[in-house]
């Protein structure tokens, strides 16, 4: 340990030549695994979606199944496919498109508060992303993206509606961080697949599913409308209804919808 | 040899990092709900330590005294990187889990404290060995915890259902506690007391005694 080494000049030598060799390791790193990377994201989205259609099959791969699906935008406010020229305008494309980066971003979202934002998600994507699953021409089913808040977390999630567009197929989040044991069972497959064939709308065309605290009792007219409240976890449950009437409802994917309803896919 | 053998071995048992020197209790708090993530973190933590202890022991003989600090933690803070990114590369659903966790490793105290404690003072094989032995002592540590958490608080090991729990229709009432962190701090303790009831020297002399029951006049 020479004094030499406390001089500033061997201070700033020793400092410069190991931030260099630090930074092209870390950058040769980060360079060089960036297409495993993106292709594990890309395939974790996928398989996300597929699970939430219960499309998801051991014996074929991801990637086959999903090209079965379609991927289009809609514009939340007209409710309809966004235009080619709408796309161009706003810079994005369905392929690459990333809702939860646009729901951040002032030029693609608008804020929501109060009355206006049930599931509180602050802000709202102006496109949303919907995956179309076609068999020939039909739409067999389609899957939309939803998010809101539950006790402690954003919950993110997808439903799967079948070609009805009222009938629930499936029902999932991918991203959660609500409570292990209480709201997290959230992922437990035996709640989720309580979901399958519930309806979305009662007669007057409102998103009216929801939770039922304690169970639903099968006497219950609307017991089509109900699945069972997860036990010991309130405001979670709540949280999911709100965020499921909010995505389905008027100001989510309600009036694109029932254009699919009434016209099919243009 | 023996000595090789010392500083390989000895962090598991006689000197734990958790359990004696008690450092890196964070993570071994916060990643301890499932075996496989905490399996992960501790090969993380484990190689991290070692290629840091040896990188630093490399330059021990030019790191300036008064920048060193900042000279382990760049060497540090780099080889986390480079893990997050494999990870994120290789073992995409795991590092989801762990997400934030492994940046932290940059703040583990253990990586610091070998780097400063051995890693300035040694060779740079002697240095990666004892990265490798308190990895080892760290990764002991949190697979135990880890398998009281996940087998009490979900009933499964490595998502292995061992106990049926009642939500799928069996017999066992999961104790939601243990998912929680806090559970950690319980277990961590008593794997501390069981280790020092097994090796007495590891416990440590009272800071005081309290005196036996005296007369107000001696008290003054």
């Amino acid at each position: 340990m020479a004094s030499n080494n406390d001089s500033i000049q061997k201070t700033i030598t020793v400092a410069l030549a190991l931030c260099l060799v630090c930074s092209i390791f870390v950058a040769a790193a980060a360079v060089g695994l960036k297409p495993i990377q993106s292709a594990n994201k890309d395939l974790d989205r996928k398989r996300n979606i597929l699970s939430a259609a219960n499309m998801l099959d051991a014996s074929t791969s991801v990637d086959e199944v999903f090209e079965r699906i379609e991927t289009r935008l809609v514009n939340l406010e007209t409710g309809v496919f966004a235009t080619q020229a709408e796309l161009d305008a706003a810079g994005v494309s369905p392929d690459t498109y990333d809702q939860q980066a646009a729901a951040k971003d002032p030029a693609l979202s608008v804020a929501l508060a109060g009355a206006d934002d049930p599931a509180s998600i602050k802000r709202r994507a102006k496109f949303a992303s919907v995956y179309l699953v076609k068999s020939d021409a039909d739409i067999d089913r389609v899957i939309l993206p939803v998010h809101g808040y539950g006790l402690w977390s954003t919950m993110y999630g997808f439903i799967a509606l079948e070609n009805d567009f009222d009938t629930v197929i499936g029902f999932g989040f991918y991203d959660q961080g609500e409570t292990p044991g209480l709201g997290g069972e959230v992922d437990n497959p035996n709640w989720k697949a309580l979901w399958e064939g519930k309806k979305v709308y009662n007669d007057q065309g409102e998103a009216v599913i929801q939770l039922a605290k304690g169970g639903v009792d099968s006497a219950d007219p609307q017991a089509i409308h109900k699945v069972d409240g997860l036990s010991g976890a309130t405001l979670t449950s709540r949280g999911v209804t709100n965020l499921v009437q909010y995505w389905l409802g008027e100001e989510g994917f309600g009036p694109f919808l029932s254009v699919l309803r009434s016209e099919g896919v243009q | 040899m023996s000595n090789v053998k010392e500083v390989l071995f000895g962090p598991i048992l006689a000197n734990n990092p958790i359990a004696l020197q008690i450092l890196g209790i964070c993570s071994a708090l916060a990643v301890t709900s499932s075996l496989s993530v905490s399996l992960v973190m501790a090969i993380a933590l484990t190689l991290v330590t070692a290629f840091s202890s040896f990188f630093i022991a490399i330059i021990r003989n030019h790191i300036p005294n008064s920048i060193r600090i900042i000279v382990q933690m760049i060497i540090i803070a780099s080889l986390v990187i480079v893990v997050d990114q494999v990870l994120k590369a290789f073992a995409f659903e795991i590092s989801k889990q762990l997400s934030v966790f492994v940046g932290l490793i940059i703040t583990n105290c253990i990586v610091m404290g070998r780097a400063e404690a051995f890693a300035m003072k040694n060779g740079p094989v002697m240095s990666f060995l004892d990265g490798i032995g308190n990895g080892l002592g760290y990764s002991a540590m949190l697979i135990i915890v880890a398998i009281f958490r996940e087998l009490l608080g979900a009933g499964k090991l490595f998502g292995v259902e061992i106990f049926t729990t009642i939500q799928n229709g069996g017999w066992y009432q999961p104790n939601g506690l243990m998912l929680l962190p806090p559970s950690a701090f319980f277990v961590i303790g008593l794997v501390i007391w069981a280790l020092r009831a097994y090796k007495t020297e590891q416990v440590e002399e009272p800071e005081y005694k309290i005196a036996a029951n005296s007369r107000a006049q001696e008290a003054l």
